[in-house]
């Protein structure tokens, strides 16, 4: 298992690569990378400034991945969220999951990002033209943890 | 002692990032921490910190405001989360 809180920009073929090789009988890796749009709610997004709480950040995906673990046979997974200020264009976060069979990783996958997105702190402040706004929690993402 | 942090907009509104002193005696609660708060820093930080949609969380656990509060803990307020 990986979880990483960096500034730097992440690769995401060698991630890839070292959760192929981490385990001999996995049969399925399941990758996610979310960007920063260039336009959210009508508005011009120049970038996006990330904060997070440092130590509850890393506690609370460790406790996301082990749900996602009780539930699903997991080999292996990869959780990189990036922090500070990111352009639009850039990733901000990758969520890989590695299983013996397709349908397991996939399910972890999304539950793994469904949960970062409600649980885990992380902040996004938006710049554009009119200067800058803290972006408020969606509905939408409330509605898709519940599901599961 | 106690440490208090506040993130994101909760902090840029309330001007103050962290906070460390004695946990008073008769702060047991997380709701009573905010009493406590608002009594030393005015109507502002209640109003702030009493939105029902403020998340607590108590030592990097998400808590109720009905969490009992201890001499060492952290206690964190910040707005719902908006990673991804």
């Amino acid at each position: 298992m990986k979880i990483s809180i960096q500034q730097n920009d992440f690769d995401i073929a060698e991630e890839s690569r070292l959760l192929r090789e981490s385990n001999s009988n996995t049969g399925a890796i399941v990758t996610f990378s979310g960007l920063v749009r260039d336009l959210d709610n009508e508005r011009n997004v120049e970038s996006l400034i990330l904060e997070h709480y440092p130590g509850m950040t890393e506690s609370s995906l460790e406790k996301i991945i082990a749900q996602a673990q009780s539930r699903w046979s997991i080999l292996d997974v990869t959780v990189i969220h990036r922090i500070g200020e990111l352009q639009a264009g850039e990733q901000i976060v990758f969520v890989a999951v590695a299983s013996l069979h397709r349908g397991e990783a996939f399910s972890a996958c999304e539950f793994i990002m469904d949960f970062l997105k409600t649980r885990a702190p992380f902040w996004k402040k938006c710049r554009d033209e009119n200067g800058e706004s803290w972006v408020e929690a969606k509905t939408t993402d409330v509605d898709a943890s519940a599901r599961w | 002692m106690i440490a208090v942090h506040f993130f994101a907009s909760i902090r840029e509104a309330l001007g103050v990032e962290h906070k460390t002193f004695d946990l008073p005696k008769d702060v047991e609660t997380v709701e009573q921490l905010i009493t406590f708060l608002a009594q030393q820093h005015g109507d502002t930080w209640s109003e702030i910190l009493g939105k029902g949609s403020v998340m607590v969380a108590v030592n990097h656990e998400m808590a109720e405001r009905s969490a009992r509060l201890q001499a060492g803990d952290e206690v964190a307020f910040f707005p719902p989360v908006t990673g991804g």
